[in-house]
């Protein structure tokens, strides 16, 4: 087995092993590095490039990106916020997102993150596309309308499910998440507890009938940021350091 | 109950192994058989392919020329591409219309006829054009467009619109097709006489490694546009210790404006499959494919017969030229109507049966690509290159051009010029000499490099055509001094909207907001910081984007927006102090106005 190395994250030495990408050597170092389509349980799918880093003063995406030894990486710097800024502008002006009438406000990824990267008022022109849902299911609905073809929903389906119950259609702006059947969700073999279901960042896959179960202000973003609890578990981390010898690799647990 | 319809399909699938591979190749047939792809087939080829229905939905939806809906027994796709637009495609698009009596994208009520637009087909020197299902037809008028027509509407045979010959190969029995080579400025290389099998009895000569050598030596960078050193990526690709290796050649040119792989195609097709052959030589490959774009599919059964020549002369299969042990042949991929598809992780994804979606990188194709094995992907004319420097040896190939873009570059040429055709010149060039050979002196700009490339204003052509100066892949646009520019500027945006796979936010999402703001400044109603706007959001798309076609994207506008300033500063003003020049009191006082049915008042 080869060697761990260093390499650095804004002047922060970090430890990996070859092969891991720099967004996962930040994870477990508790360094946070913003992000929607990545997801820990997944095959990294660089769809959204809001977690763009400069690695030796080139543009990349930090989950699809193997870490490379003594390599300086920009992460948290004036230039990338203002371009994942406009990433995540443009994604709010693509879709049709209503975060007053949507029941994932408080727990969606692309609002938490709006929040944290100060996001205010539309600096581009909404599209207004037409958009499909689909309620034909019995336990589950697509709202097309909240979709940011971030993926997950495909790659949890296929690799975590063993189903493949969505896919992609259409190309550039007409792309679309569609589902394995000619027509319609209930005409798959979707369940409600498939891990597709709940791995949605947004609004656009929703389990029906729990959506106001826990109430607003209660819900995961409405307390703390997203992204604090990468960075709270750094802290954690630096203290189980301090206070045990060699430390433990802490697991970082970001689901709810 | 299994319907005649339905086991045909299942023929077509069996007819190439049920592979999952082979998908695009039975979209294709199943297209051209049924005229569409319909629900029902895609369930059918799913479960006979054994994969899940919505990637056959997701590939037959990713291609242009596969569609779910029925179309007519006869397709007319009119290349509407800027030198068309030039070249009077409005006027040919509108007597369309008229004759069929239906609208872009209609298919006529009796079912024999689909009309649609298609983005660059490779006829910019001789457009308007448009392809009759396969059959190429060029230099269009609305009379022309309107025989065309009434001649299908007689015979319904596309190959009956030919009625005079092209030049060179373009007459040969297998081809038979009217386009012409337009071929003004044969250079030294690449259409020199070529003497079949002399250059693979040089090569199995020598060892692979002198091969590498030798290409490296002759400093050989790839054609395509990037300029990668092609003896640097066969040396990736030999020294991954796993088989089986692939070499695929790249004739999947799209880049608008284009049409130089065309012509190597019809007049040198063995240099280019001799400089595959060779790669497969030097890095160990058994398996090539030649991915050839569907605007050409007329060239195949020409190009499957110089392959078969081959096979013959003992140039392909096995025991090559012989040498014991070197084993290889070639099979045709066609493509079905993808630019993303000349960007090699996406042809790659194409080969496999997918849609053309990029990859990332690394791992590079050479460490893992088709099939997940080491791939070569090179250009047709980089392919040619090879081939001439084994025939005449690396240092031949130096004499032309500059230290750092050794050789010949075979341009494009097409737009407002006199001689529109091919034009083989050595690296280093300048752009105001090429200009002159092609008589287009009184250009305003040149769009090098096609949209992706560079548009570049009259204070820039003394600028050189090789890698570290102007790199091209080599179309060039030419735009006369009464052309609106910001129109072409917005067209070629449009094609990236339209091109783009959309896999990521950048380019999916980024160019239609920067074609808002574009529109804006042309519409008028732009302010000096539209303009900032562009830029920085040209910036953000440019170092996000995943592929080199998003990376490119932002292209027209950022070059425009640095060499043709002036004419987005005509068309910006400041607006009012505490208002916004985009705002239309106008427009959006409009609905209020309907309600009631008043006048628009006067402002």
């Amino acid at each position: 087995m080869s060697e761990s190395f260093t390499f650095y994250i804004d002047g922060v030495p970090v430890e990996a092993a070859p092969g891991m990408t720099i967004l996962d050597a930040a994870q477990a170092a508790g360094i946070w590095i913003p992000r929607l389509c990545w997801h820990e349980e997944l095959e990294p799918f660089g769809g959204c490039r809001v977690c763009t880093v400069k690695m030796n003063g080139r543009s990349c995406a930090a989950c699809t990106q193997p870490a490379e030894p003594e390599s300086v990486v920009e992460n948290d710097s004036v230039a990338l916020r203002e371009w994942r800024k406009a990433l995540v502008e443009l994604l709010f002006a693509e879709g049709n997102h209503f975060c007053m009438a949507c029941e994932k406000s408080g727990s969606c990824e692309l609002q938490a993150l709006a929040y944290r990267l100060g996001i205010a008022a539309p600096r581009f022109e909404h599209r207004w596309q037409a958009r499909e849902v689909d309620a034909s299911h019995a336990d589950v609905l697509i709202d097309r309308n909240r979709c940011i073809l971030c993926a997950r929903c495909v790659r949890a389906s296929r690799d975590l499910d063993g189903k493949n119950v969505f896919g992609f259609t259409g190309r550039g702006p007409e792309r679309r998440v569609a589902v394995n059947s000619d027509a319609r969700l209930r005409d798959t073999d979707l369940d409600v507890s498939d891990r597709a279901v709940d791995i949605c960042p947004v609004g656009a896959i929703i389990r029906k009938g729990v959506g106001f179960t826990v109430p607003i202000g209660a819900r995961r973003y409405d307390g703390a940021p997203i992204g604090s609890d990468v960075e709270s578990a750094n802290d954690e981390l630096e203290s189980a350091n301090e206070h045990t010898e060699g430390g433990a690799a802490a697991t970082v647990r970001q689901e709810e | 109950m299994t319907s005649p319809h339905e086991s045909r399909v299942r023929d077509i699938c069996r007819q190439h192994g049920s592979d999952p591979v082979r998908l695009l190749d039975i979209a294709r047939a199943v297209q051209s058989e049924f005229r569409g792809i319909s629900q029902q087939s895609i369930d059918t080829i799913a479960a006979e392919v054994g994969v899940p229905r919505v990637t056959v939905e997701a590939c037959v939806s990713f291609y242009s020329f596969l569609s779910v809906e029925r179309q007519g027994e006869i397709t007319i796709r009119l290349c509407d591409d800027v030198p068309d637009r030039l070249a009077g495609y409005e006027t040919v698009r509108d007597a369309f219309v008229h004759a069929l009596g239906v609208p872009l994208g209609g298919t006529t009520a009796d079912g024999r006829f689909t009309l649609e637009r298609t983005a660059c087909i490779g006829l910019s020197d001789q457009a308007p054009a448009a392809l009759v299902n396969e059959v190429p037809v060029t230099g269009l008028s609305s009379d022309r467009a309107r025989e065309i027509v009434e001649s299908l509407s007689r015979h319904g045979d596309p190959r009956q619109l030919v009625r005079k010959l092209g030049d060179g190969n373009n007459a040969h029995p297998l081809i038979q097709s009217m386009v012409r080579n337009n071929l003004q400025y044969p250079g030294a290389i690449l259409f020199s006489p070529y003497n079949r099998g002399e250059a693979i009895r040089k090569a199995v000569a020598m060892s692979p490694a002198e091969v590498i050598r030798a290409v490296k030596t002759a400093r050989l960078r790839g054609r395509g546009g990037a300029g990668f050193p092609t003896g640097m990526k066969w040396e990736f690709a030999r020294e991954v210790e796993a088989s089986p290796k692939y070499v695929i050649c790249n004739a999947d040119e799209g880049e608008p404006g284009t049409f130089k792989d065309r012509v190597l195609l019809t007049e040198r097709a063995d240099r280019v499959i001799a400089g595959m052959t060779i790669a497969a030589y030097a890095i160990g490959a058994a398996e090539g494919v030649l991915y050839l774009r569907g605007e050409y599919a007329y060239l195949l059964p020409f190009l499957e017969s110089r392959l078969e020549r081959r096979r013959e002369d003992g140039l392909l299969g096995s025991g090559i030229a012989g040498k014991h042990g070197f084993d290889f042949d070639i099979r045709i991929q066609m493509g079905a109507g993808a630019y993303v598809c000349g960007e090699e992780s996406a042809l790659i994804s194409s080969l496999e049966g997918d849609r053309g979606d990029p990859r990332d990188r690394p791992p590079f194709p050479t460490t893992s690509g088709f099939r997940a094995s080491p791939t070569v992907v090179n250009n047709v004319e980089t392919l040619c290159c090879v081939t001439r420097i084994l025939e005449e040896g690396p240092a031949t190939f130096c004499e032309y051009g500059t230290p750092q873009s050794a050789g010949t570059k075979l341009l494009s040429i097409s737009g407002d010029c006199r001689l529109p055709g091919i034009y083989e010149v050595p690296f280093g060039l300048p752009l105001r000499e090429v200009l002159e050979l092609a008589g287009g002196e009184s250009a305003a700009a040149v769009q090098v490099g096609g949209p992706s490339g560079r548009l570049v204003g009259t204070s820039e052509f003394d600028r050189r055509i090789c890698f570290d100066d102007l790199a091209t892949g080599g179309a060039l646009v030419v735009f006369g001094p009464d052309r609106d520019l910001l129109s072409i500027v917005s067209a070629y945006t449009e094609f990236f909207i339209e091109e783009g796979c959309g896999h990521c936010t950048p380019c999916r999402a980024g160019m239609p907001a920067m074609h808002d703001l574009l529109e804006r400044v042309r519409a008028g109603r732009g302010e000096h910081a539209d303009l900032d706007r562009l830029r920085e959001l040209g910036e953000t798309i440019r170092r996000t984007s995943r592929c080199g076609l998003g990376q490119t994207a932002p292209n027209p506008i950022l070059s425009s927006l640095e060499g043709l300033a002036s004419e987005y500063e005509a068309r910006t003003h400041e607006a009012e102090a505490g208002m916004r020049q985009s705002f239309d009191l106008d427009a959006a006082l409009q609905p209020a106005r309907a309600v009631p049915g008043r006048a628009p008042a006067h402002l």
